[in-house]
């Protein structure tokens, strides 16, 4: 088990490690005990950024992120046999979490397993549609890269320039990133140069990459047209 | 002077409070749960506002300097309704939570068998998670519903330092006085209790255990009654040490119990947002214009 853990918290200090071992076995003697354990994990284990220049761990899990995602990990080994159960139980746990627990939820699906189906893709979802940006940057970790729609991957990418979110935090970025993407942003520049505001600089993280045309349209336009 | 509001509803207050409130000298309050005067009907509208106590209203009291915390229940009220007492079940989620320093609003409203059913439950909760319980008791029939709430408090096995028994009044203190619980006082415009008749009940009984809020709401009521105590303490002759420690110690001292208050100092910046939306309205802080 503690091998499990040393994976998933390379940013906490022994201290840290040994008061996170106690919740690990309190989880492993009754995971029920999640519900009211990962709440606490800020206050029990640790508390920070574990990169100085990400204080809201936007692109790095945050000190409390590392400690959720060894938990649920622990989660998932106990409830191997009932991968449903643990997808319902991530499911309340994102509903009943605050911004932090939600961050974290959502940095699990990446972390975890990276065979897991498509159970908790709702999460995504629904941390798409806010506009919090500690949300919509780990919405967009592999777990999001591999299961949304080409159109939610691209709206998702989009609001991340909207929002200020950079996009080094978007997981398999060069891999997804096509020319109705490309297109998408190009016009996203134009409409805010036309206002004379100023462009994000990493929209040409896509635009220098990806060959494009202002015809690229996404598929179920082209197919109504 | 600082102010420490025990018990205050901002959900229901303007940005306008928040900065009388900071230039009073408020910099860390409570919010207890309680009821909306709209009566809830489902529990998804006790989880949004749990939520948004936990959420949007820390954010909003952050960006005027003042540390919010709050307490989570089911509130007598809402006890006697069938529709509402399913939300006992989501507490223990909340109750872990950083932020939740009490279990509370509970007690009795009309002193119905429900009531004391989810009271009697709170209080065990309580236990379990290791918090304090912030008591409200009634507006109608207090002496008797304050008897009861000791009766009931003493037999929960919670230790007394554990209680802050809410809305008190000249007929009521003694009772609570005796029990070794918190007494708080609401200070309000002209209903339970005024400041002045406040600064008589301190030179009666003392300033041990003693609690003062404004317990603003909704209702006709006053965010600035904890500064207005503090100076009619001042003008009958109590010293600053007494107002801090009645305004500030005390009340810090019964939430600290807690183990979650935060009290650090907060630099107000006005143009942080709240899972993206500021109240600075419809002027987006990017960091990028």
């Amino acid at each position: 088990m503690s091998a499990l853990v040393d994976h998933f918290t390379p940013h906490l200090d022994a201290d840290a490690r040994s008061r996170l071992d106690e919740l690990v076995h309190e989880l492993a003697d009754d995971p029920s005990r999640i519900s009211v354990l990962f709440p606490a994990v800020a206050r029990r284990v640790a508390r920070g950024p574990s990169d100085a220049d990400d204080a809201d761990g936007i692109r790095h899990p945050r000190l409390e992120d590392e400690a959720r995602v060894a938990l649920l990990a622990t989660l998932a080994d106990a409830w191997r046999d009932r991968p449903e159960q643990f997808d319902r139980e991530l499911a309340e746990l994102y509903r009943y979490g605050d911004a932090d627990e939600k961050r974290a939820v959502l940095r699990a699906l990446s972390a975890i397993d990276p065979d897991q189906g498509r159970a908790s893709l709702p999460l995504v979802d629904d941390a798409l549609r806010t506009n919090d940006v500690r949300l919509v940057a780990a919405a967009l970790g592999t777990y999001g890269a591999r299961h949304l729609s080409a159109e939610a991957w691209r709206q998702g990418v989009l609001k991340c320039l909207f929002v200020g979110v950079p996009l080094a935090a978007v997981a398999n970025l060069d891999e997804r990133a096509d020319a109705v993407l490309a297109r998408m942003v190009a016009d996203y520049c134009r409409e805010r140069t036309a206002a004379g505001r100023s462009v994000p600089t990493d929209a040409s993280r896509v635009l220098e990459r990806v060959p494009w045309s202002p015809d690229d349209r996404p598929e179920q336009e082209r197919s109504r047209s | 002077m600082r102010i420490f509001d025990p018990h205050i509803h901002m959900t229901s207050r303007t940005t306008d409070d928040y900065e009388a409130m900071y230039a009073a000298g408020v910099r860390a309050l409570v919010e207890p749960a309680f009821w909306l005067g709209q009566p809830r009907t489902s529990i998804g509208s006790f989880c949004d506002y749990f939520d948004g106590l936990l959420g949007w209203e820390r954010f909003r009291a952050a960006q005027f300097g003042i540390r919010h915390h709050c307490t989570i229940a089911l509130n007598p009220k809402e006890a006697n309704d069938p529709r509402c007492v399913e939300v006992l079940d989501i507490l223990p989620r909340y109750l872990a939570k950083d932020g939740v320093v009490a279990v509370g609003e509970v007690g009795f409203d009309s002193m119905t068998a429900e009531e004391e059913k989810a009271f009697t439950q709170q209080l065990d909760l309580a236990g379990e998670h290791d918090l304090p319980v912030l008591v409200h008791t009634p507006h109608r029939d207090k002496a008797a519903g304050t008897r009861r709430t000791l009766e009931l408090v003493r037999s929960s096995g919670l230790s007394p330092e554990r209680v802050l028994v809410d809305h008190l009044n000249e007929l009521t203190v003694e009772a609570v006085a005796e029990s070794g619980c918190w007494m708080g006082f609401s200070i309000y415009p002209d209903t339970k209790m005024d400041e002045h008749r406040m600064v008589a009940i301190l030179s009666e009984y003392g300033l041990d255990r003693m609690i003062v809020n404004s317990a603003a709401d909704w209702g006709r009521s006053d965010p600035l009654k904890t500064a207005k105590t503090a100076r009619a303490m001042l003008d009958s002759g109590f010293t600053d040490d007494d107002v801090d420690r009645v305004l500030w110690r005390n009340p810090v001292a019964f939430y600290e119990q807690s183990g979650r208050l935060l009290l650090d100092d907060i630099d107000a910046e006005p143009a942080a947002t709240f899972e993206g939306n500021s109240v600075l309205r419809g002027q987006r802080p990017t960091g990028q214009e």
